[in-house]
């Protein structure tokens, strides 16, 4: 079992550093040079993280379903690893967008939530990958945690079109969807700045996890009595 | 195949008492959403296909969770993969049973809809047919998960968990579905959410079945 993920020691820590520098440079931007909002008003700044959040969301749901597909396809506990950091980090991020959006969406459309087919998605695929998370924490037998994560992982991936679709059409049948923005210049440059640094934490997350948990594994096979190390292996 | 599901359908018949409680849970269930909702009738019809499916919902949770029961006796199911079989059949076998034994469910629960909420409709045939359809939905999933779930600590708690999330496009088009057919569809969209439905079902029973193998193997 050669779970190591650890060929590259020092990236995760210089990309989280040059994650949060340019973080806190977008952010700058966004909070004091970008123009104000003609409509909104400040309250629209929050784009600025929650967009390049949501971004980095969906990428974080690819990693994860690319990671639970080649552990099925390979059954190196390398991509095991990678699915654990993939699940909690995206949970992590769909959460943060829960939240900002709500905080966005109280002022501006006067409720904290709305049944668009975004915000839906992401709230039941946040629910899907907490579930899949508490699964692998009741399985103790690291084979079996991991092929039935990645299993419940590609199917709930493979349901978050679907859902998005499904609740699209609900919708669309009693209420009229917002009037889509369209973003000028002058907001585009901390947007992209900070798409770039949520892209470096996130990386820079997810290694370090894969990182911890590969460790966790090798310790608690290591741990097992030799027989069913041979067994799990 | 036809042995796993024969063997299914037989062990659902020698523990019918328990069908019988899940349907009498399902009933309680949907007397306790009126309470939830107050003896306003015309609210409690608009809601009625709503509540026919969550109470289904709940339900299916008791019967999918029971049916993995039989082989985690006794290790069962080790036995049940060393036999020459695909274990494909088993998962389908499972599966149909589960299905069969939903929609069962969920035709008996529709008389206690209609009686608590005034939700009659003369369009029987596609009220059973989207039950059909719909209970499709819960058991392709929630079999596999069932299967999962069977073998850990915390079932109860874990299988609800998984399968709630993942069926969501399936309640929302049962429940679109359901509600034309009570309340009466101006628009034509029927066909478009039994769709949506089909093809759920389509996409859950194939992939579900590809990956179950790998669910059992040791």
């Amino acid at each position: 079992m050669n779970a190591e993920n650890n060929r590259f020691p020092r990236t995760p820590y210089i990309l989280l550093g040059l994650g949060a520098a340019l973080f806190l440079f977008g952010s700058w931007w966004g909070l004091f040079l970008a123009p104000r909002e003609q409509y909104m008003g400040d309250v629209q700044r929050i784009m600025y993280v929650h967009v390049p959040t949501a971004w980095n969301w969906m990428l974080a749901v690819i990693f994860a379903f690319v990671s639970a597909v080649m552990f099925l396809f390979t059954s190196n506990y390398k991509w095991d690893s990678r699915l654990e950091a993939g699940l909690e980090v995206s949970s992590l991020l769909a959460f943060l967008l829960c939240c900002q959006g709500s905080i966005w969406a109280k002022p501006t459309w006067g409720v904290w939530w709305d049944w668009d087919p975004r915000l839906t998605s992401v709230a039941v695929l946040l629910f899907a990958f907490v579930g899949i998370i508490a699964l692998r924490n009741f399985v103790d037998d690291a084979a079996r945690r991991a092929i039935w994560s990645s299993v419940a992982t590609i199917i709930a991936a493979v349901d978050l079109p679907i859902v998005y679709f499904s609740v699209k059409w609900w919708n669309s049948l009693h209420q009229q969807p917002s009037s889509p923005k369209t973003v000028s210049s002058d907001f585009y440059i901390p947007l992209r700045v900070n798409a770039f640094a949520i892209l470096f934490l996130m990386t820079g997350f997810i290694m370090l996890r894969a990182r911890l948990a590969s460790r966790r594994l090798a310790n608690e096979v290591s741990t097992v009595p030799l027989m069913e190390a041979g067994e799990t292996a | 195949m036809r042995a796993a599901l024969r063997k299914e359908l037989l062990l659902q018949w020698r523990t019918r008492a328990q069908i019988m409680s899940v349907f009498v849970f399902g009933a309680t269930s949907l007397l306790l959403f009126s309470f939830g909702v107050g003896p306003n009738s015309e609210v409690l019809r608009q809601f009625s296909a709503g509540f026919l499916w969550l109470g289904l919902l709940l339900s299916s949770t008791l019967t999918l969770a029971e049916s993995f029961h039989a082989e985690m006796e006794n290790r069962a199911l080790e036995g049940l993969l060393l036999l020459p079989a695909d274990p494909r059949a088993l998962y389908y076998g499972k599966a149909i049973a589960n299905w069969i034994q939903l929609s069962l469910l969920g035709t008996a629960l529709v008389p206690v809809m209609v009686i608590l909420y005034d939700a009659g409709t003369t369009r029987v045939l596609s009220l059973v047919g989207i039950i059909i359809l719909g209970a499709a939905g819960l058991s392709a999933p929630g079999t596999l998960y069932a299967g999962m779930t069977a073998q850990v600590r915390a079932k109860q708690t874990l299988l609800p968990l998984l399968l709630f999330p993942l069926i969501v496009p399936a309640l929302l088009a049962s429940v679109k579905a359901t509600s034309l057919v009570i309340l009466g569809d101006p628009m034509q969209t029927l066909r478009s959410w039994l769709l949506l439905l089909a093809s759920f079902d389509a996409i859950y029973w194939t992939l579900c079945g590809l990956l179950y193998p790998r669910v059992v193997e040791d």
